[in-house]
């Protein structure tokens, strides 16, 4: 039987190291709302998004006072939209109306972000594809919830370059668009090499074409948990620091799957799979940044920084595993800079940089992610920031993706405020030296010699 | 689907954290059994000078739902002045049991 000092080991990591669910996302396909009639089509989205994730907010809410674990986001993704668009949207405003009908359903069944307005162009892009990534601009600046994802390379297709340089121009223009803002819009976009289908966290999420129709996919989180186990073994060898991280990463994964379980009897929708990330937010005691520093660094960027990452990224995935019936989406540590104190302390410490960052997303589960750089940035220099970034993804065979946000008329040495579970980020400096010629080329980058594993 | 929530209670965990005072026990206790709510196990400790306890509770025939019970002991213990919570079992038993 369960004893009162297990009792409160599970309450303490509630109450003080910020343990929680992060995300239930409910997956939604929208390919069976496919319609030529744009009007019609926006009917049966709105229609299949408000009927499946009818109770979604409540039940959510009815889990999170049984088991007095806070809940603190419930999600939404689709299918992308350039595949359901494609028959009924000739131009990209046409695209921004599914936008708005996305909003407007998030909306209505309460949940704070949708994602799915996405293209996974990452060989070529159709017509549809074309239109919907041009339309990014006006859809997230015409919105509030809604975000969007694109897909630009993978590990089996190689790196679509026509696509890259496009993001670098649309990523240019969300700022500009929401200059008085900050241009705070751009966190709601994020590009993507090897993206996968389950994502439950944003800005990312979408419902991929190989799921079932809808389905419930769980992202937890506990940085905090693992920040305070580590303080007691302080000095101890890499063997017990990594038995103490995979015993932590179990325990806080079981909680998600419980939720996990429950959210999937309540709704009757199937459980998907739990994402082991480490999601860091703001709030003190809630940082990956402050793990790598328990681990032994004085600062995130030292050096040592990278394979204290991979130490720890490696043993959540071995801790995880065996605790969720299924695992899938990023699952790893996240290295947010706005969304993580320490992160943000080691910026402004002037301990870490844009490169090593870059460094960093080869070992961990996503990439350079809510990083703020000087509104004065070419399309060409962001391009080819996506470029090394999907370069990483696709030789190493995993995830990577980045999430820019160059912020209209600040630069190093400012600060910016996206609020909230976002948090506040200084302006990173950007190697100003011109890659143009590079990004001007046309076509792809070919694929990998190891992928070819048939 | 919502009646599934309410679903039979199995087992429930309620723990007291707070200043020892007298009569915490009394005053939880007297509530679950005006609601017919069996108590299957009670630990308690003091860490740190605070008073911590541990109940296991079969709700399985209490008069009132899940939720109204959390809401009740939570006011209960605000009168105490001290921290109620109502947990249902299976999460420990996921954290702590393979």
């Amino acid at each position: 039987m369960i004893n009162i000092w297990e009792v409160k080991e599970t309450n303490e990591m509630i109450e003080q190291e910020n343990l929680d669910v992060r995300t239930i996302t409910l997956g939604i396909s929208l390919l069976d709302c496919i319609d030529d009639n744009l009007e019609k089509l926006n009917q049966n989205i709105y229609n299949k998004i408000t009927t499946t994730a009818k109770d979604l907010a409540a039940v959510g809410e009815e889990i999170e006072r049984e088991y007095a674990i806070p809940i603190v986001n419930k999600r939404i993704s689709v299918t992308p939209i350039a595949l359901v668009g494609g028959a009924a949207c000739h131009t990209p405003e046409d695209f921004a109306v599914i936008a708005q009908t996305m909003d407007a359903a998030a909306k209505s069944v309460g949940v704070n972000l949708i994602g799915g307005y996405s293209a996974l162009v990452s060989k070529g892009m159709t017509k549809a594809d074309e239109l919907l990534i041009r339309s990014i601009p006006i859809a997230l600046c015409s919105t509030e919830r809604v975000c969007s994802s694109v897909n630009l390379a993978s590990s089996k297709t190689g790196i679509n370059m026509d696509a890259v340089r496009l993001m670098g121009e649309v990523l240019l223009e969300v700022a500009e668009r929401s200059k008085d803002r900050d241009s705070v819009d751009c966190m709601k976009l994020v590009v993507f090499c090897n993206a996968p289908d389950d994502n439950p966290f944003m800005a990312g999420a979408f419902h991929g074409v190989t799921e079932a129709d809808a389905v419930i996919n769980i992202g937890v989180s506990g940085p905090g948990v693992v920040k305070t186990a580590l303080e007691k073994v302080r000095g101890e060898s890499f063997e017990v620091l990594c038995e103490t991280i995979k015993k932590t990463a179990f325990k806080v994964t079981r909680v998600g799957q419980l939720v996990a379980q429950e959210a999937s009897r309540m709704l009757g929708i199937p459980f998907g799979i739990i994402d082991l990330s480490l999601a860091p937010t703001p709030a003190v005691g809630d940082s990956v940044a402050d793990i790598l520093c328990e681990i032994g660094l004085e600062y995130a960027g030292a050096p040592g920084t990278t394979a204290a990452l991979a130490l720890l990224n490696d043993q959540v995935k071995k801790g995880g595993v065996m605790a969720s019936s299924y695992v899938g989406g990023l699952s790893g540590a996240f290295i947010p800079v706005s969304e993580d104190q320490g992160m943000i302390d080691s910026v402004q410490a002037k301990a870490i940089t844009l490169e090593k960052l870059e460094a960093m997303t080869c070992v961990c589960s996503v990439g350079l992610d809510m990083i703020a750089i000087p509104g004065n940035t070419s399309a060409a220099t962001i391009s080819g920031m996506i470029a090394d970034e999907m370069a990483l993804g696709m030789v190493n065979q995993k995830t990577t993706a980045a999430r820019l946000i160059p912020v209209i008329g600040k630069d190093v040495g400012d600060t910016v405020e996206f609020g909230g579970l976002f948090g506040y980020a200084p302006i990173m400096p950007v190697n100003t030296f011109s890659c143009e010629d590079f990004i001007r080329r046309k076509g792809r980058i070919p694929a990998p010699i190891h992928s070819f594993k048939n | 689907m919502m009646q599934n929530m309410e679903k039979t209670a199995d087992k429930t965990i309620i723990t007291v954290v707070g200043k020892d005072t007298v009569g915490i026990i009394a005053k939880v206790c007297t509530y679950l059994a005006q609601n017919e709510i069996n108590v299957l196990d009670i630990s308690q400790t003091i860490v740190q000078g605070y008073f911590n306890m541990m109940m296991i509770a079969d709700m399985s025939g209490s008069k009132k739902p899940f939720g109204e019970c959390l809401k009740d002991l939570e006011c209960l213990g605000e009168e105490i002045g001290v921290s109620i919570k109502c947990q249902r079992e299976e999460i420990f038993q996921k954290m702590h049991r393979i």
